[in-house]
C-alpha cells in the first residue's frame, strides 16, 4: 500500500483551501505523498496549477479518488453539504476523511490537544479556523484552572471570508463554541466572528477570555500552560503567536465577581498559496496537514507490525 | 417630503451607555411612556444586539430575552424590535426573542458585508416579522457602494434598509448623499440612524429626511452609544416645527425625557473630547467607555486610543482591539519614558 515509506494521499476540493493544502503537503510532504488533487470544475484552476507542477488531477470528484485503492487519507476541503455524501463514501471504502468543512460526520480534532485520542477513527473534523486557532488556548488554561466560560472572538480579513463561512456564518459561531466546551475544557463557550474589510487586509487576529471557575489563581502556572501550547501548536502553524503576555482582570460577571484571563492571538499565514492575512485559512490547511501526517506515521507503524 | 417613521431605541442604543444594566422595571417605564406617547417601535436588547451580553461587550445585568417579555407586555400599540449582528447573534436567539415577543428584527452589517445576513433576513420573513436591514460604520464607503450592499438586504427580504452612522462621523452633505443613493436603488424603504459625536445628529437626521428617509431613528435624552444619538424629543419637536409630525405627543416625550429617563442616566452623552474623538477618527461610538476604563487603568490617554483605532480601520464589534491598542501605547508610554529617563 505504501511505498518509499510514504501514504499516499488525496484532497478532495480544488478551490483556496485545497490549494494551499496541495502547496504545503509539496513542501513539507512529511510521510505523505500527494497522489491526486481532485474537483468537480474541468476549468477549475487549481487543477490546472496541480496538473502544472506534476500533481495528477481530476474533475471527475469522489469517484477518481474511490477508483485509486492506494489513497488511503483523503483531505475534503468541499462543503459541509458534499461532505456527508463524500464521508459515507469514504467509510465503505474504508479511507480515513480528514474533513475541512463543518460537517462534523466524525469527532472534533485540534492536534495538540486531543487528536492522540483519535487515531482509530475513520473521520474527524477540524471544526472552524477560529476553533483551530482559539480552543487550544482555552484547554491550555483549563488543564491547569478550571474555566467556567470562554469567549473567543476572531476577527477575519474581509477578503479571506469565502461564500461558505459567509452564508453559514451561524454555524462558524454553534461549531466553535462547542469546540471550546467539549475540547477546550469550558462549561460554557461563546464564539464571536467579526470581518474587517481594511485595505490592505488585516492579520488573523483572535481573542480568548477566559472566566476561572476558583478565584484562587495561580497565574504562573497559567501563564506556562499557554506558553507551552502556544509553542506546540508553532510547530505546525509558524505564525501562531501571542501579542502580549496573559492579561489578568477582574471582572463582575452574572455569577458574581471572577479572574478573567485575555490572550490577544495573531495568527500570520504561510503565504504557500493563499496571502499571509489569511491566517484563519492556514491555521486550517496546517492542521489538517499535521493531522495527516500523524495519521500516516500511524498507518506506517501498523503496516510494519504487521509485516514482521 | 412626508412624516418618516420614529423608532425609538434608548432601550437598545442607551444599553452601552448604562453598561447594558437596564432593569425590567425602567424598561417597563420607558416603554409605558413612549407607547402613550405614540412612538410606534422600540427596540429591545443588549447594546450590541442579541447574544452581545459577554466580556467583550460587557454583560447584561437581566437577559435581554426577559427585557423584551417586559416591553412586550407594557406596550399597548407600540411594536417591539430587536437588533441582531450576524456573527454575535444566530437564529436560535432570533427565535426565542420571536417567541418572548418581538415584531421587528433589524439585522445589522458592517457596510461592507451586507452578505452575512442572508440566512437570518430568511428565517425573519419566514417567521412573519418585519425585517429592516442596518449598514453600519456608513461613513466608511461612498453612497453608491452602499446603495449596492442595500440591494443585496432588499434582496434577501429586507422591508427597509438604514444608513447607520456609527461613528457619528458623517456630515449632512454625507448623511443626505447616502440615503439618496439608497432611496434611487431601492424599492423598499430607508432609513437613517444618527450619532452625535460632532454634535451632527439632529442636523444629520434632518438632512435624511429631506433626502428621502422614510424611518429614523432617536433615543430618548440621546441616550446612548458615544456622546449618543439623535433625541427622540427632538426629533419630535422640530418634525412638528416642520409640520410633518407622524402622530407623536411632543409634550408627552418632553415629559418622558425629563422624569422618565433622565433619572436613570448615569451620565448625559453629551460631544466631550473622547466622544468627538471618535467622530473625527471614524470609529465605532460604543468604543468610548471601554477606552475610558482601560485608558484609566493602563494611564494612557483615551483620545489617543480612539485615534490609533480609527487609524487600524477597525469595526462594529472590534472592541477586543481596544484592549490591545492601550497594551501597545502602554509599552510604548514605557519605553520613551524609560528613554528620557535615562537621557
Amino acid at each position: 500500500m505504501s511505498h518509499n515509506g510514504k501514504v499516499k494521499v488525496a484532497i478532495l476540493g480544488s478551490g483556496n483551501i485545497g490549494s494551499d493544502l496541495m502547496f504545503k503537503l509539496l513542501r513539507d510532504p512529511g510521510h505523505m505523498e500527494l497522489a491526486l488533487l481532485a474537483g468537480i470544475e474541468p476549468q477549475s484552476e487549481g487543477l490546472a496549477r496541480a496538473r502544472s507542477l506534476g500533481i495528477p488531477a481530476s474533475h471527475d470528484g469522489i469517484k477518481a479518488i474511490l477508483e485509486d485503492p492506494d489513497i488511503r487519507i483523503v483531505f475534503d476541503a468541499t462543503s459541509a453539504y458534499a461532505h456527508v455524501r463524500h464521508a459515507k463514501e469514504l467509510r465503505e471504502a474504508g479511507r480515513i476523511a480528514i474533513d475541512l468543512t463543518p460537517a462534523a460526520r466524525g469527532p472534533y480534532v485540534i492536534p495538540p490537544v486531543n487528536l492522540g485520542a483519535h487515531l482509530d477513527e475513520a473521520n474527524v473534523n477540524l471544526i472552524t479556523c477560529g476553533g483551530q486557532a482559539t480552543i487550544p488556548l482555552v484547554y491550555a488554561v483549563s488543564r491547569v484552572a478550571p474555566v467556567a466560560y470562554a469567549e473567543m472572538v476572531s476577527t477575519i480579513a474581509s477578503l479571506s471570508a469565502g461564500p461558505g463561512t459567509r452564508q453559514n456564518i451561524d454555524e462558524f459561531t454553534f461549531t466553535t463554541a462547542r469546540g471550546l466546551e467539549v475540547i477546550g475544557g469550558a462549561r460554557r463557550g461563546k464564539a464571536i466572528i467579526i470581518l474587517n474589510p481594511a485595505d490592505p487586509p488585516i492579520m488573523m487576529r483572535n481573542t480568548i477570555y477566559v472566566l476561572l471557575e476558583s478565584q484562587d489563581v495561580d497565574r504562573e502556572a497559567i501563564s506556562d500552560s499557554v506558553e507551552e501550547m502556544v509553542t506546540a501548536v508553532q510547530a505546525y502553524v509558524p505564525g501562531y503567536r501571542l501579542k502580549n503576555p496573559p492579561v489578568f482582570e477582574q471582572r463582575d460577571t452574572p455569577d458574581g465577581p471572577r479572574t478573567m484571563v485575555a490572550l490577544l492571538l495573531e495568527v500570520t499565514g504561510a503565504g504557500d498559496y493563499l496571502p499571509q492575512y489569511a491566517g484563519n485559512l492556514d491555521i486550517m490547511t496546517a492542521s489538517a496537514r499535521q493531522v495527516g501526517e500523524v495519521f500516516a506515521r500511524r498507518l506506517l507503524e501498523q503496516e510494519a507490525q504487521v509485516g514482521s | 417630503m412626508k412624516p418618516p417613521r420614529v423608532t425609538d431605541t434608548t432601550l437598545r442604543d442607551g444599553s452601552h451607555a448604562v453598561r447594558h444594566q437596564f432593569t425590567r422595571e425602567q424598561v417597563r417605564n420607558v416603554v409605558t411612556a413612549l407607547d402613550k406617547a405614540g412612538v410606534p417601535v422600540l427596540e429591545v436588547t443588549h447594546g450590541d444586539g442579541l447574544s452581545g451580553s459577554s466580556i467583550q461587550y460587557g454583560f447584561s445585568r437581566v437577559n435581554e430575552m426577559d427585557l423584551i417579555e417586559e416591553a412586550r407586555s407594557a406596550a399597548t400599540n407600540a411594536r417591539i424590535a430587536a437588533l441582531l449582528l450576524p456573527g454575535i447573534g444566530t437564529r436560535k436567539e432570533l427565535k426565542e426573542a420571536v417567541e418572548r415577543g418581538i415584531q421587528v428584527v433589524r439585522i445589522a452589517t458592517q457596510c461592507t458585508e451586507a452578505d452575512i445576513s442572508q440566512q437570518h433576513f430568511g428565517m425573519a420573513k419566514e417567521m412573519g416579522l418585519e425585517a429592516v436591514g442596518f449598514l453600519m460604520m456608513a461613513h466608511m464607503r461612498p453612497p453608491e457602494f452602499l446603495a449596492e450592499q442595500a440591494l443585496l438586504m432588499e434582496r434577501y427580504g429586507a422591508d427597509c434598509v438604514y444608513v447607520v452612522d456609527s461613528a457619528g462621523a458623517l456630515l449632512p452633505d454625507g448623511a443626505a448623499a447616502r440615503v439618496r443613493a439608497l432611496r434611487q436603488a431601492l424599492k423598499i424603504q430607508v432609513g437613517f440612524h444618527a450619532h452625535n459625536n460632532l454634535g451632527l445628529a439632529i442636523g444629520n437626521t434632518l438632512a435624511a429626511i429631506e433626502a428621502g428617509a422614510d424611518q429614523v431613528d432617536g433615543t430618548m435624552r440621546g441616550l446612548g452609544a458615544g456622546a449618543g444619538n439623535a433625541p427622540t424629543e427632538l426629533i419630535a419637536t422640530t418634525l412638528d416645527k416642520l409640520g410633518l409630525n407622524p402622530g407623536l405627543d411632543v409634550f408627552a416625550l418632553l415629559d418622558a425625557a425629563e422624569f422618565v429617563v433622565a433619572p436613570m442616566m448615569p451620565f448625559q452623552p453629551i460631544p466631550d473630547r473622547d466622544s468627538i474623538a471618535i467622530g473625527y477618527a471614524g470609529v465605532y461610538s460604543t468604543f468610548l467607555l471601554h477606552a475610558k476604563r482601560l485608558g484609566q487603568q493602563y494611564g494612557v490617554d483615551p483620545l489617543q486610543i480612539l485615534v490609533e483605532l480609527g487609524r487600524r480601520k477597525t469595526v462594529a464589534g472590534q472592541e477586543d482591539w481596544i484592549l490591545d491598542v492601550t497594551l501597545e501605547l502602554a509599552q510604548r508610554q514605557h519605553s520613551t519614558g524609560k528613554e528620557a529617563a535615562s537621557a
